[in-house]
């Protein structure tokens, strides 16, 4: 299968840990260049680029980086966080960039700084990646060593400094504004939005918060230009997008490939088809936060757009498969269960809630049981409608999309 | 290294919490944070013990209570349960330990943990700050012994 790569572009090409390596592959010289670029070019370029936060949800990067240069653009400080908690399961994306090209995703943090007007950036790595956490910390120390993170960069009159801060296992943290407060120092419960992260973010600064793979886009755009980045991919979702595959596949991965690409492509050329010779049953898009599909949607191009347009999502771009003797109960059963252990129980529909999702899920495996499918479905809605953070409106996402493909009172 | 090296490493800034815990944690024989230890680190960044022990007992990979010399971190997240949901009861059984517990011999306990975005080459587990994968109960029985031998 064809891959276009931008945010895995050295991947094997260059020794992650060598700064030169990344130097000699042009590395940092799209940064060299935006410095001396007026900031709003560089955020029109973003903008026009069309690049969507490759985190989950989205959300136009061109927007999120205009307000956040807008929001008070006489304050000293601002702040550029990546989001590198990556724990919706199904996902390894970040890990792979941190691994294999960390100096990139500082030089896209670093551009992004320079475009908002930032001074400081962290990056907030989940406690359990050790390696991608011993690689961006050696990528910063050769960087400061070179002036490249420092005082006036390129000789310019922009300062920054990145620094490493670390999760302890707790996937809500992941979740932008609660992993604001876990930043701080302070228990992993999320803030009420708005205020938003770019009027009052980190300390309560504006803040511009991006995932790893968003900020990897940054210097490709930049230096290519709006137009060539629009071009690759869909319409409303222009780009690359790295998937995660893992499951019931012959060859289970990674791969970047431009959107619009389809699960079919995905499980049959690159994943080398079901293992076993078995036949497909289902998929599920985007995580535990994500939504079950079955053949019928095989050949719907992937992106954000488009599968919204079907009521799926995308999300993190894990891809989960299931083989026709897999059920997928069962692995409701599981993200219903994930979703207890990591709500924060701050809120009363969220906490009651994923407890009252599991004991129906119980009903569901030990008989025929319609009424508590039912019952299942309208819980997570009324939680999805009540819950004071996004963790709680998830579970209705893989609960009503089973439901839709497959007979889960049957445990199908 | 002392609790007191460790902590001078830092600034005295809350943002550095969870990175001082868990570097204690790290360096200490039961893989845990001591109350003392709590005590000086709550002086370090003028917090009361209550807000500290709040963020403690929040996050998933600190304990507040003496662990085994090695930390068994079974994923319990879905890719891995779909390719082989052996591995718990296997341990748990080959152990002598209900999830959460420590050998008599205090040197491995048995926890889960989600995912650790190994799902390519599932199932996977962590030991201490290694991650393992494609592990089956053959890999897992060598690995325990080479441990029981160090
Ligand atoms: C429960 C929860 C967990 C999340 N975990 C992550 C994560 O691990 N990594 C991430 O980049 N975004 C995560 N997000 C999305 C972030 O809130 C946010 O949308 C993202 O960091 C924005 O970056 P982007 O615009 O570049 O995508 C999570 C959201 C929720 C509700
Ligand atoms: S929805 Fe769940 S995770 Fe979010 S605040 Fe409420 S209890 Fe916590
Ligand atoms: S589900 Fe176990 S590593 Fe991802």
């Amino acid at each position: 299968m064809k891959e276009t790569r931008i945010a895995l572009a050295n991947l094997g090409k260059i020794r992650p840990e060598s700064i030169e390596d990344y130097l000699e592959s042009g590395g940092y010289k799209v940064l060299e260049k935006a410095v001396t670029i007026d900031p709003e070019s560089l955020t029109k370029e973003i903008e026009d680029a069309g690049l969507r936060g490759r985190g989950g949800a989205g959300f136009p990067a061109g927007t999120k980086s205009r307000f956040s240069r807008l929001s008070c653009d006489i304050c000293p400080e601002k702040y550029v966080v990546c989001n590198a908690d990556e724990g919706e399961p199904g996902t390894f994306k970040d890990r792979i960039i941190m691994e294999n090209d960390p100096h990139l995703l500082l030089e896209g943090m670093l551009i992004a700084a320079y475009i908002i007007g930032a001074s400081k950036g962290y990056i907030y790595i989940r406690g359990e990646y050790t390696e991608s956490i011993n690689r961006v910390s050696a990528a910063i120390e050769q960087a400061r060593e070179r002036n490249i993170l420092g005082n006036k960069i390129f000789g310019s009159e922009f300062s920054c400094d990145i620094e490493i801060r670390l999760g302890a296992g707790s996937y809500l943290c992941g979740e932008e504004l609660t992993l604001l407060e876990s930043l701080e120092g302070k228990r992993g419960y999320p803030r009420i939005k708005p205020p938003f992260p770019a009027e009052k973010g980190l300390f309560g600064k504006p803040t511009l918060v991006n995932n790893v793979e968003t900020l990897a886009h940054y210097p490709s755009i930049i230096q290519n230009g709006a137009a060539w980045y629009n071009h690759l991919g869909t319409e409303k979702s222009p780009g690359t997008k790295i998937f995660t595959i893992s499951g019931k596949v012959n060859n289970p991965g990674f791969l970047e490939v431009e959107t619009g690409v389809t699960l079919r492509e995905l499980i049959f050329d690159f994943g080398g088809g079901i293992k076993d010779g078995k036949k497909f049953k289902a998929a599920l898009l985007g995580g535990a936060a994500g939504t079950f599909v079955d053949e019928s949607m095989l050949d719907v191009p992937l992106g954000y757009d488009t599968l919204k347009e079907k009521n799926l999502t995308l999300g993190s771009g894990a891809i989960m498969i299931l083989d026709e003797d897999d059920s997928v109960t069962k692995v409701l059963h599981n993200a219903l269960r994930f979703f207890k252990h990591e709500s924060c129980g701050k809120c009363v529909p969220c906490r009651v809630g994923c407890k009252q999702l599991l004991i129906l899920m119980d009903r569901i495996n030990e008989e025929y049981d319609p009424e508590a499918v039912q019952a299942l479905e309208e819980e997570a809605k009324y939680m999805a409608a009540t819950s004071l953070c996004p963790l709680g409106q998830s579970p209705i996402l893989p609960i009503a999309s089973a439901k839709r493909f497959f007979n889960i009172a049957a445990a199908e | 290294m002392s609790v007191k090296e460790i902590i001078s490493k830092y600034p005295p800034e809350k943002s550095y919490l969870l990175m001082m815990l868990q570097e204690i944690q790290n360096n200490n024989e039961k893989n845990y944070i001591p109350e003392d230890a709590l005590q000086n680190v709550a002086a370090y960044l003028n917090m009361t013990m209550g807000s500290i022990y709040g963020v403690v007992s929040y996050y998933s990979m600190l304990s507040l209570k003496p662990r085994g010399k090695y930390i068994l971190r079974v994923c319990a997240s879905p890719v891995c349960e779909l390719v082989d949901d052996s591995l718990l009861s296997w341990l748990t059984e080959q152990l002598n330990v209900s999830v959460g517990g420590t050998t008599v011999d205090g040197l491995f306990t048995l926890e889960t943990t989600e995912c650790l975005g190994r799902c390519a080459s599932a199932p996977a587990i962590m030991i201490n700050n290694e991650t393992y994968t494609n592990i089956n109960t053959a890999r897992l029985e060598t690995l325990i012994s080479e441990l029981r031998m160090k």
